[in-house]
């Protein structure tokens, strides 16, 4: 069994056709992470123990045909989303020693279904970052090319489904970290709308911008996946409250008579040329389905990086004040004094990036500041908004690339912030406007995958899903996996 | 120099909500440290904040109560400071756009005039919880079972102008928050704690002086005492030559000492910002109708109502209207014995001295409407004298029983038998022949007096049982005889 090619959909067959066990799912999927993942470090921690007793517990559920759609399902998740008993570091010093005593709701939500957590996956720390570069555990490599970035904040967990260590996993998305991750890895990534997915039990990085989705191998699965956690939570006071739907529904719906907008501004010279043809390719697979093309303008993409990272590290300055070294958490040795022990145990178990966007943020909020950078922020949040609804008054989606470049090497961003802050461009807008969106394969350069983007209107899931699936219908991208070598 | 004194205040009201008004956990007070707080009010990574729909409900009430516009789109925001017992390091709290919009309390001045105090807003926020600084070897403890507590934090315009205005605003506010009963209002418990700012400026100067804030007094004496220190200190500074310097000051009530904690240079930049974990809360129309509809009787309707229902003077309806739980004690004690003015009495006089002189308030107290009822019947048809009451109540507040069982174990009972009764007077006037002869000699005005000293001896031969009244009609014709 090549279980590092199996979908979603194929494991739920499989599970009920009795070609294989979940408990022999999951020791495959554990043999792989333990002979891999060592060069690739995509997981923080593995449970392999709580892996097998749930997965024997799945398969008696199985037995007695007493299933949902993910039971005996392995997966992994990204280490922000806190679980019961198992730690939570979030890639941070600081968390290391953080075991939360309740589940996240998408953690809940799997659980009753009988899936079977497979580990907790790398990520840049607090998900502040866009190469995996920021944890505590150290960079996680790109399956593909272990020289290069996975991408980030997520990038644990799509190194970990391009490895084929678990058949999809769950990520979150505050400018871009579920897409960016999953075009670099050559999979699909989706971040929903705004307040579909609970963000309880979500380790807060900025919480008005802060989505839990997923990674998986195409669209097909992340219907599936994105069914079992998405939906209105009491506990999640910004979670949107309408009825369940089924992402699934409009998958082999044709997309005849579509319109896909084309920003002007997403298509400019800071495209890498082999982005720039392969989406000029998927362009003309599209169209043979049916798909027309309309340009149309989203003026303030390039204010959008600048009121990100004011509004981020605002809100992140204020979410990361609870982590004082008073109730859990790293604590200083011998602090000579209350604000001793406050500086120091935080300066000591926060990393740069994170101590940088706190200070950004902290300054950006102080008196005399607040106007001149956080209350302009929102103003441009708002006309990025407008621009958005304007576009979508003339077509059904917008297609954009994920990222200017595709993968990069380990290293060549980290020297300057900004650069790394401009991999977001055409990520970090759908945050803010609070769409949803996702990445898809479409191609390579060399041997690196390339992604591209398809945007849509608020609770558009479904659709935006089923002209993934279109399009992977015609393609075969997805299905590409990378060779792995042993460390 | 004539000084004037400008004070306002900024009044932390603890909601009297079964749950905090971000999390399920529990508010009740006294309990064991860190037993009422839970994920949530621990700021455990992931948590997120969900609004006590009762402690908005009871922001409303009080903007209703005191003439204020309610806000349609109510924010909630993040003050930013580090403290140890405030367990996200910053308080969720309210800033642009407050529930509770302007609205005033009308108080009564000595002579008898009222004066109308501004409020500016009232705002809703979290309580933080409790530093210990006791039994922890140099080290401090925390408590977080307050933490997330709701508060309605009322600010006043700086309309108050002596120590008296501003404490009879605080009881006027106090019998408000009760009597609505959106709070206990447990002053002991720091259900009420005010900040006051006060400045002092020439009479007749319109530009108001440099002001000091004293934070978290939490009694009307400590109130009373720290603004009469204050004011005298600034008047001092001023007077001499110096300056007033803005800074925040503490004041301890035990000690009467106050101090100097912060002053504005040392003052924090709180950094508020809308909470995104939070979206405003939109408040319609019908939910405002719903909640007015819900409006305990106001204090002063109450008031009117006791006068009228029930024939109380002026002053003792207003004493039992100045908080919800007398009141009710009140009406639930006269439905129960039906009659009011004895019920007032009680309450206003034996009650009130024994919860003076125990320092509990009527609902620490053992004493119940039930009880106190018991005891007013048994006035009532005779079965014991008022002054055996007083005795009956001691013992029925020591022992916790009731009038009945008390009368009955103790042989209280009033002895109302003419025939039990004259053998006691002719006892007593046989004892002593002296006075009756010269009670016989005496002149008729003179002779009233002189009767109360047989009067006394025959209360003393019946152990006070013995019904006065009786007496006094035995006596009269005993001694006319």
């Amino acid at each position: 069994m090549n279980i590092e090619q199996l979908t979603l959909a194929e494991l739920q067959q499989g599970l009920k056709d009795k070609r294989f066990s979940s408990l022999e799912l999951t020791q495959s999927y554990l043999a792989r992470i333990k002979d891999f993942d060592a060069t690739i470090n995509s997981f923080i921690t593995v449970t392999d123990e709580l892996a097998l007793t749930a997965a024997k517990l799945a398969d008696e559920q199985l037995a007695k045909g007493n299933t949902s759609p993910l039971t005996g399902i392995p997966l992994a998740h990204k280490d922000i989303f806190c679980t019961d008993g198992v730690k939570t570091s979030c890639a941070s010093k600081m968390l290391d020693n953080f075991i939360a005593p309740y589940n996240a709701t998408v953690i809940e939500k799997l659980n009753q279904q009988h899936s079977v957590m497979l580990g907790k996956t790398n990520m840049d720390e607090f998900a502040m970052g866009s190469s995996n570069e920021n944890s505590f555990y150290g960079a996680c490599k790109n399956p593909w090319e272990v020289s290069c970035v996975p991408g980030g904040s997520s990038g644990g967990s799509a190194a970990a489904v391009a490895a084929g260590f678990a058949p999809a996993a769950t990520g979150t998305d505050t400018g871009g970290s579920i897409r960016q991750p999953a075009a670099f890895c050559g999979l699909t990534g989706l971040k929903p709308t705004y307040g579909v997915v609970s963000r309880y039990g979500m380790v807060a990085y900025a919480s008005s911008l802060d989505q839990g989705g997923v990674i998986t191998k195409n669209a097909e699965d992340a219907a599936i996946f994105l069914n079992a956690i998405a939906g209105f939570d009491a506990k999640d006071s910004t979670s949107v409250e309408k009825a369940n739907e089924d992402y699934t529904r409009l998958l082999s719906a044709s997309l005849q008579g579509k319109v896909i907008g084309l920003p002007e501004e997403y298509f400019s010279d800071q495209v890498d040329s082999a982005i720039s043809q392969s989406i000029e390719a998927a362009k003309k697979v599209l169209e043979q389905q049916g798909v027309t093309f309309k340009s149309v303008n989203l003026k303030t993409t390039e204010q959008a990086i600048s009121a990100y990272y004011i509004i981020a590290p605002s809100e992140a300055s204020a979410n990361l004040q609870r982590y004082d070294g008073v109730r859990y958490g790293y604590r200083c040795d011998n602090p000579k004094d209350l604000e001793d022990m406050f500086v120091r145990s935080r300066t000591e178990a926060f990393g740069e990036e994170v101590q940088r966007r706190i200070l950004i943020g902290t300054y950006a909020l102080s008196a005399g500041f607040y106007d001149a950078y956080y209350r302009k922020a929102q103003k441009i949040r708002r006309l990025i908004k407008e621009d958005f609804e304007n576009a979508f008054a003339v077509c059904d989606f917008i297609l954009a690339p994920t990222t200017p470049t595709p993968a990069f090497k380990i290293g060549a961003n980290t020297k300057d912030p900004v650069a790394m802050y401009l991999e977001d461009i055409f990520t970090i807008s759908v945050n803010l406007a609070g769409l949803p969106a996702l990445s898809l394969p479409c191609g390579f350069k060399g041997n690196l995958p390339i992604g591209m983007q398809l945007i849509g209107k608020p609770f558009s899931e479904a659709e935006l899903l089923q002209a993934a699936h279109q399009f992977q219908q015609a393609t075969d991208w997805h299905t590409k996996t990378p060779v792995l070598t042993k460390a | 120099m004539q000084w004037e004194t400008v004070i306002g205040l900024e009044v932390h009201v603890q909601l009297a909500t079964q749950s905090k008004i971000f999390s399920g956990a529990s508010t009740a007070f006294g309990q064991s440290p860190n037993t009422q707080a839970n994920a949530v009010d621990l700021a455990l990574p992931g948590t997120l904040p969900v609004v006590n729909e009762q402690a908005v409900d009871y922001a409303i009430r009080f903007g209703l109560a005191i003439g204020s516009d309610i806000c349609r789109e109510t924010v909630f925001e993040r003050k930013n400071y580090f403290y140890p017992d405030l367990p996200k390091n910053y308080q969720t709290s309210q800033m642009d756009a407050p529930i509770v919009e302007a609205g005033h309390l009308d108080i009564q001045l000595a002579n008898g005039e009222e004066k109308r105090i501004r409020i500016h807003h009232a705002h809703l926020e979290e309580d933080a919880g409790k530093s210990l600084h006791e039994d922890f070897h140099g080290q401090t403890g925390i408590d977080l079972n307050r933490a997330g507590t709701p508060l309605l934090e009322i600010v006043t315009e700086p309309d108050i102008r002596s120590i008296e205005e501003a404490v009879a605003f605080a009881k006027k506010l106090h019998s408000l928050v009760t009597s609505i009963e959106v709070s206990d209002g447990e002053m002991s418990q720091g259900s009420m704690r005010f900040d006051v700012n006060i400045s002092v400026r020439p009479m007749g100067q319109e530009e108001f002086g440099t002001r000091t804030e004293t934070k978290n007094l939490n009694s009307f004496k400590f109130m009373e005492d720290c603004i009469a220190l204050e004011v005298e200190r600034q008047i001092e500074v001023l007077e001499s030559g110096g300056s007033i310097t803005q800074e925040t000051r503490l004041y301890n009530g035990q000690t009467k000492v106050a101090k100097s904690m912060r002053t504005k240079e040392e003052a924090n930049d709180y950094r508020y910002f809308p909470c995104p974990d939070l979206l405003p809360i939109e408040i319609t129309d019908e939910r405002i109708e719903r909640v007015r509809g819900e409006l305990p009787e106001l204090p002063e309707a109450k008031c009117a109502r006791f006068i009228e229902a029930f024939g109380l003077s002026d002053y003792d309806a207003n004493l039992l209207t100045q908080d919800s739980t007398t009141a009710k004690f009140f009406e639930k004690t006269t439905g129960l014995c039906s009659d009011a003015k004895l019920v007032a009495n009680w309450l206003l006089g034996d009650v009130a001295a024994m919860l003076n002189a125990q320092e509990l308030t009527l609902s620490e107290s053992k004493l119940t409407p039930e009880l106190l009822a018991g005891l007013i019947s048994r006035i009532k048809d005779k079965t014991i004298s008022s002054k055996i009451a007083k005795t009956v109540f001691e013992k029925m507040m020591t022992e916790g029983l009731d009038a009945d069982a008390i009368i009955e174990k103790e042989g209280l009972k009033q002895e109302s038998d003419e025939g039990a009764i004259e053998k006691m007077v002719d006892e007593v006037l046989a004892a002593n022949p002296e006075q009756v002869a010269n009670y016989k000699a005496a002149p008729p005005e003179k002779r009233k007096k002189m009767s109360g000293f047989f009067v006394g001896q025959i209360m003393k031969a019946s152990k006070g049982k013995a019904n006065p009244g009786v007496v006094n009609q035995l006596l009269a014709k005993k001694l006319s005889d």
